[in-house]
């Protein structure tokens, strides 16, 4: 009887145990929800030490049916940015970079038009990066497909992998009128970076879309896919968008509403 | 006949060579040491001089590599940086002329820079850079608003008077 006795206390002490264990996992759990929507919020306006997180996935919303005729504001402010000659001033235009240019479909049937700008679409799993010989092609956490230019060696393999002809290689020497913010030079592919300057800046928007903002359009919306609260996370969920060649199953980051 | 014109040739050689040698002896110092100038803006650079002469490829790399893929983009190892601050006053540029920061020693070391082939040589802001035209003079404002913003060569050029 003796020794059964510590065994009736026992039960009660190892029950008080559970207890508290259980209480201590609830407030580590408290603490690790706490970090998380730290790394969350950080994760937009990070700091300059901090690297590219993929808790946030930039993407773009193209609204096709606001997409206005004619205008051309959106590539003005890419050529702009980032310091590429538009084909329009280019002394050699097939061979001008387009980061991002306008396109006008008509529907053959219906004659029905549609204005869309085309660009890098960010794909998840980018073909570019797939080809890539030497590793220059690659996507960044934040979901930001970018060329390391240190790495390219020029052989455009990844041009010819675009299902979207996003990418062009600079022919020629620039002699020294890049923007400090955005290096380029011959020699190397390059595409839309999805402004990754001013992402890393804490913009948080791209120069397309704020120059489409600034005409009225609002075509053009940037944001955090991953983040159920964005702007653009709630548009998509809203509105019906398509992704171009979705029978590639590339998951883009450029949604298109209207086409 | 030939052994004595071929003779007479040695002969001849061997003086001109004495005497050209005589006359313009070898330089002791060699080729021109580079003219290093001091960085416009800032007082001390962001490590030891001694280091930086060593070691400022390693670092430049190091950092690179952390901005272009990882999206770590500090200020202190950025190339962005060292021009901000090494641009010469006169070709608002760190390698323009011959006796621009970087070129200077370079062209000494005769080892070639590839970095400006792609990266601006000039600090943000510059008259120099991308030129506004028709298309783009709406954006004027804020071409302006970067140049305010960021050092420019004018403002260098004023920090040091």
């Amino acid at each position: 009887m003796n020794e059964l006795k510590p065994m009736s206390e026992d039960v009660p002490a190892s029950h008080e145990r559970r207890r508290f264990i259980g209480a201590a996992a609830a407030t580590a759990a408290g603490l690790a929800i706490a970090p998380g929507v730290i790394l969350v919020e950080v994760a937009h306006g990070r700091s300059e030490d901090q690297a590219a997180s993929s808790a946030v996935r930039w993407g773009m919303l193209v609204d096709a049916t606001k997409c206005a005729t004619g205008c051309n504001d959106c590539v003005t402010a890419c050529s702009t940015e980032n310091g590429w000659t538009p084909v329009g001033e280019s002394a050699h235009p097939k061979q001008a970079p387009q980061w991002i240019r306008k396109l006008e479909l008509q529907d053959p049937l219906t004659q029905m038009e549609t204005n869309l700008p085309m660009m890098c679409q960010h794909c998840a799993e980018p073909p570019c990066v797939d080809v890539c010989p030497t590793g220059a092609s690659f996507k960044r956490a934040d979901g930001i497909v970018l060329v390391n230019r240190h790495t390219c060696i020029g052989c455009r393999y990844c041009m010819m992998a675009c299902p979207y002809k996003a990418r062009s290689l600079v022919h020629e020497s620039l002699n020294d009128t890049q923007k400090a913010d955005v290096p380029r030079g011959i020699g190397c592919v390059e595409s839309c970076t999805f402004c990754v300057q001013k992402v890393d800046r804490g913009d948080g928007n791209t120069a397309c879309a704020e120059a489409c903002t600034a005409a009225g359009h609002n075509a053009l919306l940037f944001g955090d896919m991953n983040d159920p609260e964005s702007e653009i996370s709630r548009r998509l969920r809203e509105l019906p968008t398509k992704q171009v060649r979705a029978d590639l199953n590339l998951n883009l980051g450029v949604r298109y509403h209207g086409i | 006949m030939k052994r004595i014109l071929a003779l007479g040739a040695v002969v001849l050689t061997t003086a001109a060579l004495a005497w050209a040698g005589a006359d313009a002896p070898p330089k002791a110092g060699g080729a021109p040491k580079p003219a290093i100038t001091k960085a416009v803006k800032g007082e001390q650079c962001v490590e030891d001089t001694d280091y930086m002469r060593r070691n400022h490829m390693k670092v430049l790399d190091h950092h690179r590599d952390q901005a272009v893929i990882e999206g770590i983009r500090t200020k202190k190892h950025s190339l962005k940086e060292c021009i901000n601050c090494h641009a010469s006053e006169t070709t608002g540029s760190v390698a323009a002329a011959k006796d621009d920061f970087c070129v200077s020693c370079h062209s000494y070391a005769a080892v070639k820079i590839d970095c400006f082939d792609c990266h601006s040589t000039k600090p943000q802001g510059s008259a120099a850079m991308h030129p506004l035209n028709a298309e783009t003079a709406h954006y004027k404002h804020k071409l302006a608003a970067q140049a305010t913003s960021r050092v420019s060569a004018e403002e260098m050029a004023g920090v040091a008077q």
